[in-house]
């Protein structure tokens, strides 16, 4: 009669294959740790070096106006983006037509997966041009809104043109988001509501936002995060300043982080490449505390939401 | 309220719009018709209409309904007009230089017309294979990780440390991997293979993603079957649950290569720009695609138009490669995922 319990045999390749599963899995943490200490590390001598001249009145009055910049853009494209985003999940998931539903959800993934520097081409070549009339029209009659005013931009490359763009390229994502979440609201609710006489807006109204907003929340904040790191878009659209500037129709705009990296970067050597890293790790910092909240807004609701 | 008034009522009111314009232009010197005024007008006009119509015949119910109709589509069509565009666009232009000497010729020695983007071609391919050969061991073993054996806190931690990794701009993996080259070679340096090392710090989180997700749709009575005949667990994962979810892993792969295939920011920063052909990825500048198009547009030289037309058909060409692999993918998923 033995006491001792039975114990599992552990053959040689388990042990093997789940020590590299562990190590694959902690190779995760390390790289990111990696990615903070390196960059960390290229970033300290912009401060401990001899001054550079871009920099001259210290690294955070340098790095100001792109923080203003990268959020006042990200800010406008996710305004114009997240009323457009819930409109269109909500027609391809209660408005349309069964069999146009799938195709049109084709339709607009295509629009996710088109690269942001064609998006970048087609922004200054064919979007700024046919804005530019427009954008006369608002500085000439609304020109006395604060943000409308100022001297409006000949080629159209503006904040605002930028933000349009920034809204195009994190629409699709957000619209299939949400398309998601709307598709599981339960269909009860929606049934019951329809039973008790309720037309498909007051179903809507009743049924489907409540139960989608934390994911709607959510997926407006992944869409900012991605919005605040977007590099080539911005660059080759936006008429660069160093200035903090509200107004969204004139030449001189605040740059983003992003988009001043991938202009200055490659000419830049010695110590402005450190600044630059510099800027490159603020940047990490913002979008890092972005994609925590939205993270912790999606936890909190997960038993309620279908935003898992 | 009659099937035909809504039609009727917004085709008249565009129209109307129209000759609104047509008349206020013929007032003034200019000739130009701006349509979007047109657009907004006749939407405006239609919208206005339609509520208040609706509202004395149907009640304030129906009348909200049909408002929030029209938002809603308008919304849809407003962004499918975008995309209509650029497809039009990158088409339209990209097709005047879309021929065999773009995919044959290097931009070595090549100032004004002619010239190619076969450097860049070759770059691409080669990155971005490096990167994927980088990131779907990893990837794949780590999701492994997540899904069979991760109990506790590091799994969590990976987990939520896999989410911030799917957030990391692709500007700031470009600088990572600048960094950790110039450890080893010093300031200024530009390499392809650094490029492939930012391209797989983009690529492994959608990886993990997609490979975790497909592991999970595995159903556990698989798994429970194969461990009741003995198979011991590293065996079960290679022979069992990885072929059932093969398809899956594969759509997501070839959507994350998708992904990264157009990245810009961190190749311009890391592998830089030539204008010749360069097979090493462990020697100096290698071009890519995406950054052949940014410079072609950003430097252009005096024959401005014969740089805009590489840049276009460079578009073009990034276009159908990332719209092919997602039509793969989505094959793939369709023909080859089990069933039942």
């Amino acid at each position: 009669m033995t006491d001792t319990k039975p114990r599992a045999v552990r053959r040689l390749g388990d042990i093997v294959f789940a020590n590299l599963a562990f190590f694959a899995g902690v190779s995760i943490l390390a790289t990111l740790a990696t990615v903070a200490a390196f960059l960390f590390a290229q970033s300290v001598p912009a401060f401990t070096g001899p001054p550079i001249d871009a920099a001259s009145e210290g690294f955070f009055s340098y790095v100001l106006p792109f923080v203003f910049g990268t959020v006042y853009a990200s800010v406008i494209g996710l305004a114009i983006a997240t009323p457009l985003a819930v409109g269109i999940a909500l027609y391809i998931s209660h408005f349309a037509n069964r069999r146009f539903a799938q195709v049109l959800g084709y339709a607009v993934d295509l629009l996710a997966a088109i690269p942001s520097v064609v998006y970048g081409l087609w922004g200054i070549l064919v979007l700024a041009p046919f804005l530019s009339p427009t954008f006369n029209w608002l500085n000439a009659n609304l020109g006395w809104i604060p943000i409308f005013a100022g001297q409006v931009s000949a080629t159209g490359r503006t904040m605002l043109t930028v933000g349009i763009v920034l809204a195009i390229m994190v629409l699709p994502i957000m619209a299939a988001l949400i398309r998601e979440i709307f598709l599981q609201t339960p269909r009860l609710h929606e049934e019951a509501a329809l039973a008790l006489g309720a037309t498909r807006w007051e179903m809507i109204k009743m049924a489907v936002l409540p139960f989608g907003r934390p994911g709607i929340i959510s997926a407006a904040m992944l869409g900012l995060g991605r919005a605040l790191g977007e590099t080539m878009a911005v660059a080759m659209v936006l008429s660069p300043a160093a200035v903090v500037s509200f107004a969204v129709l004139t030449s001189t705009n605040s740059n983003t982080i992003a988009a001043n990296i991938a202009l200055q970067f490659p000419e830049a050597g010695g110590n402005y490449t450190n600044l630059l890293i510099a800027t490159g790790l603020v940047l990490f910092a913002i979008t890092m505390v972005v994609n925590m909240v939205a993270r912790w807004v999606i936890s909190r609701r997960a038993e309620f939401s279908g935003a898992n | 309220m009659p099937k035909w008034l809504s039609p009727t009522l917004l085709v008249s009111f565009f129209l109307a719009s129209f000759g609104l314009q047509v008349l206020l232009a013929s007032d003034s010197d200019s000739v130009e018709i701006n349509f979007i005024p047109v657009a907004i007008f006749g939407l405006l006009g239609f919208t206005v209409a339609l509520y208040v119509i609706s509202r004395v015949i149907e009640g304030v119910r129906k009348a909200t309904d049909r408002l929030v109709t029209i938002m809603v589509s308008t919304a849809f069509s407003l962004a499918l007009i975008p995309l209509l565009s650029l497809a039009y666009t990158v088409v339209t232009k990209g097709v005047a230089r879309f021929d065999a000497k773009f995919f044959t010729f290097s931009m070595r020695n090549v100032v004004g017309e002619g010239g190619g983007a076969l450097h860049a071609i070759i770059g691409t391919i080669e990155i971005t294979g490096i990167a994927t050969l980088i990131s779907v061991p990893i990837g794949i073993m780590a999701a492994i990780y997540l899904v069979e054996y991760g109990r506790g806190t590091v799994a969590r931690l990976v987990t939520f440390f896999v989410d911030v990794m799917t957030g990391v701009p692709s500007i700031v993996a470009g600088l990572f991997a600048y960094a950790l080259f110039v450890i080893f070679f010093g300031p200024g340096v530009r390499m392809g293979l650094g490029g492939a090392i930012a391209l797989s710090l983009l690529m492994i989180p959608v990886v993990i993603r997609a490979t975790e997700e497909m592991l999970k749709i595995v159903p556990n009575e698989l798994r429970e079957a194969a461990y009741a005949l003995g198979v011991p667990k590293w065996l079960t994962v290679l022979k069992v649950v990885l072929p059932t979810s093969l398809a899956g892993i594969a759509t997501g792969i070839m959507i994350a290569i998708a992904r990264v295939i157009g990245e810009t920011a961190p190749l311009l920063l890391i592998a830089g720009f030539t204008a010749s052909m360069n097979y090493n990825p462990l020697n100096e500048r290698m071009m890519t695609l995406p950054v052949f198009v940014y410079t072609s547009y950003a430097n252009q030289g005096v024959d401005m138009q014969a740089y805009l037309d590489r840049a276009w058909a460079g578009a073009l060409t990034l276009m159908l490669i990332v719209m092919v692999l997602n039509l793969v993918a989505r094959l793939i998923s369709k023909y080859f995922s089990p069933k039942g």
